[in-house]
């Protein structure tokens, strides 16, 4: 047993086996050290294909505290007839007097097509009772994974990585009638969403949120589904009736009617984005008022033109978390609830039929 | 004239929500310029800057933002963001991202003067309009007084006189640093001339105990939970120990500290603060004024102390020479910096009654001290004792009153102590604990305390901030302390450092009352 990290492990094994041991190694690692305590915030259980099953390990490490507390790997290979499994308990490192250090969990089970009948029979004795739970699967395989919605409060996905943004939103909302859905394609957007937000918070601006004339998107050439959500989400929150979207080249384009206003929409492709997102975002009102929103270093850079036809041009703080960081985010967001994700997600559907 | 009616366009609706707002878990924030008075000290240092670029760093600063710094000192711009590296490099909670530091500091300027100087606020007023200009909008001004509180009514009535304290078009906010006078009369002259310039609503008197999420957890503890507040009155209610303890000494700090003892430093402000959380009525809503509006009452049903009690319901000491952290220290009147003869109290208890209908007859015991055994803050609400013990005496022994925890620091939790069966044939009764460790029950990182109230002073809303006359209610209960404890000659009573406290401070208790170890 390493200082950090205790293990079990076996082959042909049972869950009611790795229950046990799940306890044996708590009541070990308090007794080795009784700063030790195990985390109870989430479940996570996560369905992944045994060949990329590493891959995914590598990038719940990188979540660092947004770790669940206790992660059940499912690792799916189809021809696999056994039941192996390991238990890793790790702590956070060595604590100080008087300091903490939380216990971090992760079950790996490897499981085959025979297992798939009795999926949430193995899932079931491994997860913390009376804790929430997160579902992922990272490579789809919905038709099989669906199964453990019924112990799962909340499911982790992201859309820009279906194909076709219609199948996304479809799915997205599809799960909602389940379980909580976190988009990790929503939450790239947020810093976008809350810039706008800014924008016309002040109380003399608000009124310019029904003036909205125009809306233009730029987006990674894989992200389409992470524009029509950004433009679902105004079109919900502001009251939008909108109309299908039309292919023109290699972007989107409508309207939608807020009010008795057209509101023209563009949504582009931005070739020289290389990460999943969106590149940027202009909205232009009525009055002349124009916000432009790029990607930049340090923060969003924000261009905007006042009344009176002057640009002025600043950087929205703020730093990048990277594909890592949002995944975090997504596993922390399992715990909080944002009402406007389904509005966005069926408004966009609605621009898409 | 029909047409001209038919491009008039609406009247903004200014009290209309904003939607796009819903959802989000950080509330916009008003641009802003932020200035802070005694940018080179201590405070701006240690946990200013490095709070300004954790909200940089999260996004959470205003979409404009500028910060200008003005201090003594006489320095160049370039020289001044150098010295704010240094100290978010040395002082942030995470690593800085160079580019967002390199984005934050480039809307850094630095104001050279003496406070007193009407230049400089002619100068702060021509840079702030600057930035205005840049900006194309009014920005709002957080003036943010950092210094020795000698200068914070100077400051401000040189804001005054230069025509700051207000702003066409936008907030404009002051933030006054602890402590808020050293006395009743102190504060109230303070209050005065603080709002002989600006109205209350613009003022943001800072306790930092109140940004702790612990310290805010408390209320989410009592009013989002159903079990406790039945219980939560003088029918089962035995007595509530505040502590506040520190294994540290005074450090180098006997300047400071010395002029303002420990009941100055810690129980006229942020424990006082603890005791409003615990004994308040639930408010109407989580809203400024209602939250302080019940602590407040909670103030005023605290007895003003008067001279000839003052003996009887305070403790006051001074550690000797002892051990600390496995090694040899000081008395406090042997550190570096402290008059010869000291009579400050680095130790001080109190016994308070809350007389209101909810908590007559309950005693509150508050106490702080340097070099005490170790560090801890703590909330013990002790329950009265069961009316009839059905068990036989002879196993039963171990039967105590329950006891619900609530500690601040250093392990963020609540602990509730039942009374439990030992296995066994026999039906013996030991005390067990149930634990709730905020750590191990969020996947989220707790803010710094300054993060949270420097974004709450720009948004401005005042829940976490000391009300003046909360300020002068506080006061009024330690005031004749401090009064009476200054003109008692020493010796102090003492305690040996590393230790429990001074003997003295029994003589508080109720018969069958005891201080919890520290």
């Amino acid at each position: 047993m390493s200082a950090g990290e205790a293990v079990w492990s076996a082959q042909g094994t049972t869950p009611d086996a790795i229950e046990a041991a799940l306890r044996e190694l708590l009541i070990e690692r308090h007794a080795e050290n009784e700063s030790f305590v195990p985390a109870r915030v989430l479940n996570m259980i996560t369905f992944v294909e045994s060949e990329w099953s590493g891959e995914i390990a590598n990038r719940l490490r990188g979540v660092g505290r947004y770790h669940a507390s206790r992660l059940l790997v499912l690792s799916y290979e189809p021809r696999r007839e056994r039941l192996d499994a390991r238990v890793m308990i790790a702590s956070e490192g060595e604590p100080g007097p008087g300091e903490l250090s939380l216990l971090r969990e992760t079950v790996v089970v490897e499981i085959g097509d025979r297992h798939l009948d009795d999926l949430l029979t193995i899932a079931d004795p491994l997860v913390v009772t009376d804790l929430p739970t997160l579902l992922w699967s990272p490579h789809g395989h919905w038709d099989l994974a669906g199964e453990l919605l019924a112990l799962s409060q909340s499911v982790l996905l992201d859309s820009v990585e279906e194909p076709i943004a219609g199948d996304a939103l479809q799915r997205a909302d599809e799960l909602s009638g389940s379980a909580y859905v976190v988009d990790l394609a929503w939450l790239r957007s947020t810093p976008w969403r809350e810039r706008v937000a800014a924008t016309f918070d002040p109380p003399t601006l608000r009124q310019e949120l029904w003036e909205i004339t125009s809306v233009t998107i730029r987006h990674h050439s894989d992200s389409t589904v992470a524009a029509m959500l950004l433009v679902g989400w105004l079109a919900s929150r502001l009251g939008w009736r909108t109309s299908p979207l039309l292919a023109r080249g290699p972007a989107l384009v409508g309207e939608a009617r807020s009010g008795d206003r057209d509101v023209a929409l563009r949504l582009e492709t931005a070739p020289e984005l290389q990460v999943p997102g969106l590149e940027g975002l202009v909205v232009q009102t009525a009055s002349g008022r124009r916000l432009r929103l790029n990607r930049g270093p340090g923060g969003l850079r924000a261009r905007s033109r006042d009344l009176a036809g002057k640009e002025h041009e600043w950087t929205i703080l703020g730093a990048s978390r990277g594909e890592t960081g949002v995944l975090g985010e997504g596993i922390r967001q399992a715990l909080l609830r944002d009402p406007t994700y389904v509005p966005a997600v069926r408004a966009a559907r609605a621009m898409l039929a | 004239m029909k047409a001209a009616l038919a491009t008039q366009p609406p009247l903004p609706d200014l009290e209309a929500e904003n939607p796009l707002t819903v959802g989000l878990e950080r509330l916009p924030v008003a641009p802003t310029t932020l200035v802070i008075f005694g940018a080179t000290g201590d405070l701006a240092r240690r946990k200013l800057l490095p709070a300004l670029y954790n909200l940089a760093h999260e996004g959470a600063l205003p979409e404009r933002f500028h910060l200008i710094g003005v201090s003594r000192k006489d320095k160049r711009h370039e020289d001044y963001r150098v010295e704010c590296e240094e100290a978010i490099r040395r002082f942030s909670r995470r690593t800085p991202d160079d580019q967002v530091l390199a984005a934050l500091l480039s809307n850094v300027r630095y104001i050279a003067g003496t406070f007193d100087d009407p230049r400089v606020y002619a100068k702060l007023g021509s840079v702030c309009e600057e930035f205005e200009r840049d900006a194309g909008v009014p920005l709002n001004r957080a003036f943010y007084l950092s210094t020795a509180p000698s200068f914070f009514p100077v400051i401000v009535e040189a804001l005054g006189h230069a025509d700051l304290a207000h702003h066409e078009g936008a907030e404009v906010r002051l933030i006054i640093e602890k402590p808020f006078g050293t006395t009743l009369e102190g504060a109230r002259e303070l209050n005065r001339r603080v709002l002989s310039i600006f109205d209350e609503a613009q003022v943001f008197r800072i306790d930092h105990y109140l940004g702790k999420e612990t310290v805010q957890n408390m209320l989410a503890f009592r009013f989002a939970n159903g079990m406790f507040e039945p219980l939560w009155n003088r029918n089962y209610i035995d007595c509530v120990q505040i502590t506040a303890a520190e294994e540290l000494g005074i450090g180098s700090r006997a300047d400071y500290y010395d002029s303002s003892g420990a009941l100055r430093d810690l129980i006229q402000n942020h424990m006082l603060q603890l005791l409003c959380h615990v004994a308040m009525e639930p408010p109407v809503a989580f809203k400024a004024e209602e939250v302080r509006n019940e602590k407040v009452k909670v103030l005023q049903a605290i007895p003003t102390p008067i001279a000839g009690e003052v003996q009887a319901m305070s403790v006051r000491a001074q550690y000797t020479a002892g051990h600390a952290g496995g090694e040899d220290v000081p008395g406090y009147l042997e550190e570096e910096g402290v008059p010869e003869g000291s009579i400050t109290e680095t130790y001080a208890a109190l016994r308070l009654e809350v007389d209101n209908w909810r908590w007559a007859g309950v005693p509150f015991y508050l106490r702080t001290g340097k070099r005490l055994a170790r560090k801890v803050t703590e909330i013990a609400v002790t329950l009265k004792p069961v009316p009839h013990l059905a068990f036989s005496e002879g196993g039963s022994l171990g039967v105590q009153p329950n006891q619900l925890v609530l500690t601040l620091q250093p392990n963020e939790g609540v602990s509730l102590r039942l009374g439990a069966k030992i296995p066994g044939t026999r039906m013996s009764i030991r005390p067990v604990n149930m634990e709730f460790l905020y750590g191990t029950a969020f996947l989220s990182q707790s803010p710094e305390a300054y993060e949270r109230l420097i974004t709450d002073a720009m948004r401005g809303d005042a829940t976490l901030f000391t009300r003046n006359d909360e300020v002068e209610a506080q006061w009024r209960i330690c005031d004749p302390i401090v009064g009476t404890w200054a003109v008692t000659p020493g010796p102090l009573p003492t305690y040996e450092a590393g230790s429990q406290g001074p003997q003295e401070a029994l003589s508080l208790l109720r018969d069958g009352d005891s201080w919890r170890a520290i």
